[in-house]
């Protein structure tokens, strides 16, 4: 390769090492490799000979690993609808154990050869230039020659239209991937709901039923006694498809719990959003989404458990501790003439963590 | 020895006749891809020998184990989002509405013999694969094997620690169980968190809103395709920069920076590292029988509503999911969504969710960065093939453990409500103690550290100059009771002699001949990295501590090659 290399006898080539050997640098200067000392089954043939005993039984039980892994896998047999789960597990653990001592037999013997029986005599090898200088000096050379040959420098109209070219050439790659997200083109619901308006809709609406999740039984307002708390989908969600299903329902979910209207600290704006101490909060959390699934009855808290976002039911779900925010929205609430919890309305704001364009 | 491995050219007209069956298939193969010359190469190619080594080998092994358990669970998933009624054998979850691809890890897990065992190898490898890597890292930070010339190989191997975490997350989200579903939910509000772009990406990625019906083929084949495969070509371009640069070695008699100083690869090295992988192998089948991991069969198909307390993502995240933890939202009446008024209408930023993404921006730029940044501190521009012990080089051990703390802080906070209900304590107090401590932490363990390493590098001197304490308690004629001290061999003293002390580089003036305000900058760092210090042993030291030797310490017994009663 560098057989014709031009460098020019003045380039060393050497990089400066760290803690170069130069004599008196250090304390004592290096005393080499220290000498080899023999191990018992360098002198002692008969402790060669158990080494090699010893390898052999290692891998002996490697074969029996591989034994015990097939005991596992045909005595144990097939699984399937009658299978128990404890067999599932002793089978796994079999295969475990089976595949480990396989494993660890062959590892641990081929180890305990190399330790034992191979020579151990360290040695010394040299180390070289990572490259030459003249090496460098050559592929710099032919570097120039190749930019120079190609003209790239000399004709500026081809270099910038080149350029312009290839800058452009990838973006129909790029715009390629727009469909990644191709729900404005099948979505039947909500026709006029694309983009980032999605986020600010929810299936509910006026006169929309509160139904108890999974369920889907509606809820009579004289069913909430104090204290108690349902997990609530709006009614009708359980009859979608089911991709819109999640979608709808990952929005949607709600917390209904009842307290003591006295204990509720409420704006003025919000006086008529519950029934009689009834309130109803997404239960998505406003943090990064987990369901807010814990409510503690007697501090009135309701605790996100992914972030320990807590937020205090009293004050309209306020956030009184983690990472959250702001305010769980509040769905506003009523009761229909047959005494079935309703909302009045969609949510007032998005549900959900923040976004840019939540405003 | 290894002659017959060396055809003769084939140019010539008699053609090479080998005698000996390796001869025979050398011939072959050699004729005809030319493979004499790599076997030449690697056959005796030295590798120095150290414990610490081994982890960057756990990587590769475990890396080899999951695309092979990987391959085999990619038989019989299919990763669907496609809606089933569940009609298995996992009782408790028999006619279960869920995704085609929860269905499918059910089906692994009961249906098909080995697929449970496959799953818990393949889980257990991931776990082990990301933390054997972080090991390595954090053996060749604190050893500064990342100078020059390996700095690009530091870079290749940060980005596949990030490759390693993108693997381990793209794989955890595939089953489509609560708790993984739940998880993606978190990224999916961190992604819209974004500003201008959150929303967008968050459609795109889920096409359309979350969850929909595309994630989990999407993130298939990035687990099973783009990022194996970039992991795969980072790999091979690691280990032919370690075949370039040689591995370092650490500092000890017989090693020079001009040298290598190890086992050769075959028989001993290879047979070492060869029967290793078996081991990895061992232990992970045995773990994999024994412990369960990530039995999704317990958690249900992903839903929206429910979710179970105490969860926790794999462990590689949870410094991400830690973060997020410690932020508080709301600082009183000041919360951290902040609404900007602007002409359009009114934007949202999310602090809460974006400034704990700050930690882990500034945690893997910086280990990006660090053997330029240290270069530029230093002005330490040689090649370095002795490893630091880290002792002697306090100032980085210090920001190394540094790190290490804030990171273990905020993968301790993933864990705060575990934390809380196991000592039963407040989970307030303790998200408040963790705040403290993320702060606070970092700045402690940085002094406490260099504290450490200056006074280990002090008793490394004592040692040196007074001998080590032989456990022998004597009398002296008058009465007095003294521990004998026997002074060490050359090659253990040469160990502890054998490091630069590096003396703080003023301000220099550039081409000018003004000082600049940045080189200002850098001698006031470099000050403060190289200020304190503890010096090597000197030459005319260790001769004057030498004859001051009390009659009672005996002189070296070393240099002789005698198995002398100080090597053991």
């Amino acid at each position: 390769m560098s057989e014709q290399s031009h460098g020019g006898p003045e380039h060393s080539g050497a990089v400066e090492h760290a803690g170069v050997e130069e004599s008196g640098k250090y304390a004592i200067d290096n005393p080499g490799i220290p000498p080899h000392r023999p191990r018992l089954a360098d002198e002692d043939p008969r402790a060669a000979k158990r080494a090699e005993r010893q390898v052999a039984v290692l891998f002996g039980i490697s074969i029996i690993g591989t034994v015990l892994f097939f005991v596992g896998y045909f005595v144990v047999g097939q699984i399937g609808p009658d299978t128990e789960i404890g067999t599932v597990r002793l089978q796994n653990m079999l295969l475990g154990l089976g595949t480990a001592f396989s494993m660890l037999g062959i590892g641990v013997g081929i180890v305990h050869w190399a330790k034992t029986l191979m020579p151990d005599h360290e040695v010394s090898e040299a180390r070289h230039e990572v490259r030459t200088e003249e090496d460098r000096q050559v592929a710099v050379g032919m570097i120039d020659d190749i930019v120079e040959e190609s003209q790239f420098k000399r004709r500026p109209l081809l270099r910038n239209t080149l350029i312009g070219a290839v800058a452009l050439a990838p973006l129909p790659a790029i715009a390629l991937f727009r469909d990644l997200d191709d729900s404005d083109n099948r979505s039947e619901l909500a026709t006029e709901n694309f983009g980032v308006e999605r986020l600010r809709h929810t299936m509910w609406d006026s006169g929309v039923r509160l139904v108890r999740d999974p369920t889907g039984t509606p809820i009579k307002a004289s069913d909430v006694t104090i204290g108690s708390a349902f997990h609530v989908i709006p009614e009708g969600l359980n009859e979608l498809p089911p991709t819109e299903h999640l979608n709808q329902k990952a929005k949607a979910v709600v917390l209904l719990m009842r307290l003591d209207p006295q204990d509720l600290q409420i704006s003025p704006e919000r006086e008529d959003w519950n029934v009689d101490g009834i309130v109803a909060y997404s239960k998505i959390c406003t943090h990064v989404g987990c369901p807010v699934a814990l409510y503690e009855q007697h501090t009135h808290h309701l605790l996100c458990p992914c972030h320990q976002s807590t937020f205090d039911l009293t004050q309209e779900c306020k956030v009184i501790f983690g990472p959250a925010g702001h305010a769980l929205p509040q769905l506003p609430i009523t009761v229909n003439e047959e005494g079935f919890l309703v909302a009045q309305s969609d949510f007032h704001e998005p549900v959900g963590p923040a976004y840019w364009e939540r405003g | 020895m290894g002659a017959w491995l060396i055809p003769m050219s084939t140019s010539s007209t008699t053609e090479y006749q080998a005698s000996t069956p390796t001869g025979k298939i050398a011939n072959f193969v050699d004729t005809r891809v030319g493979a004499s010359p790599m076997v030449r190469e690697f056959g005796r190619k030295i590798f120095p020998d150290h414990w610490s080594f081994m982890f960057g080998e756990v990587a590769l092994y475990t890396f080899v184990i999951l695309l092979l358990s990987g391959t085999f669970l990619a038989f019989f998933f299919d990763p669907s989002m496609a809606h089933v009624t569940y009609l298995g054998s996992y009782k408790p979850l028999y006619g279960v509405p869920m995704s085609t691809a929860y269905a499918s890890t059910l089906d692994i897990s009961f249906d098909i013999r080995g697929g449970l065992f496959m799953r818990q190898v393949h889980h257990w490898s991931a776990l082990l694969f990301v933390a054997a890597m972080s090991v390595h890292m954090l053996r060749v930070f604190f050893t500064g094997a990342f100078r020059r010339p390996r700095e690009l190989n530091w870079v290749v191997g940060c980005v596949l620690l990030i490759m390693g975490l993108a693997a381990g997350f793209t794989g955890y989200s595939l089953p489509d169980d609560l708790l993984s579903g739940n998880g993606l939910r978190i990224i999916d509000g961190v992604i819209k968190a974004l500003p201008i772009v959150g929303s967008y990406i968050s459609f795109f990625l889920f096409g359309g809103e979350f969850p929909g019906d595309a994630i989990v083929g999407r993130l298939y084949i990035l687990h099973v395709f783009l990022v194996p495969g970039v992991i795969l070509l980072l790999i091979v371009a690691h280990l032919f920069m370690v075949v370039v640069h040689k591995h370092t070695q650490y500092p000890g008699p017989g090693r020079t920076e001009n040298n290598v100083v190890g086992y050769p690869v075959g028989p001993v090295y290879a047979a070492k590292a060869g029967g290793f992988f078996f081991i990895v192998f061992g232990i992970i089948a045995l773990i994999s029988g024994l412990f369960t991991v990530n039995p999704v069969w317990n958690y249900g198909p992903y839903d929206p509503s429910p979710v179970s307390a105490g969860t926790q993502p794999d462990w590689y995240i949870g410094w991400v999911d830690g973060a997020l933890r410690l932020m508080p939202g709301v600082l009183g009446d000041f919360s951290f969504k902040w609404d900007i008024p602007l002409p359009w209408g009114t934007n949202t930023l999310a602090m809460g969710v974006l400034l704990p993404m700050i930690p882990a921006a500034i945690l893997i730029g910086t280990m990006i960065a660090w053997p330029w940044l240290e270069r530029w501190v230093t002005k330490d521009n040689r090649e370095h093939h002795i490893l630091d012990r880290p002792r002697n080089a306090p100032t980085r051990t210090g920001i190394g453990v540094a790190g290490v703390i804030w990171y273990c802080t905020m993968w301790a906070a993933a864990s705060s409500d575990l934390i809380a209900t196991h000592f039963g304590v407040s989970l307030n107090d303790v998200t408040y103690w963790l705040r403290g401590i993320f702060i606070l932490g970092p700045f402690i363990g940085f002094i406490i550290t260099k504290r450490i390493c200056l006074s280990l590098q002090r008793k490394d001197r004592e040692i040196v100059l007074h001998g080590r304490e032989a456990g022998v308690i004597e009398m002296t004629p008058d009465g007095e009771f003294r521990e004998r001290h026997e002074r060490l061999d050359d090659y253990r003293l040469y160990q502890l002699v054998s490091f630069e002390a590096n003396r703080p580089v003023p301000a220099q003036p550039g081409p000018d001949g003004k000082i600049s305000g940045g080189e200002k900058r850098r001698a006031k760092l470099n000050r403060w990295f190289y200020e304190d210090r503890v010096e090597p042993v000197s030459r005319a030291e260790l001769a004057e501590a030498k004859t001051h030797d009390h009659h009672d310490v005996p002189d070296a017994l070393a240099a002789t090659g005698s198995r002398g009663t100080l090597e053991h």
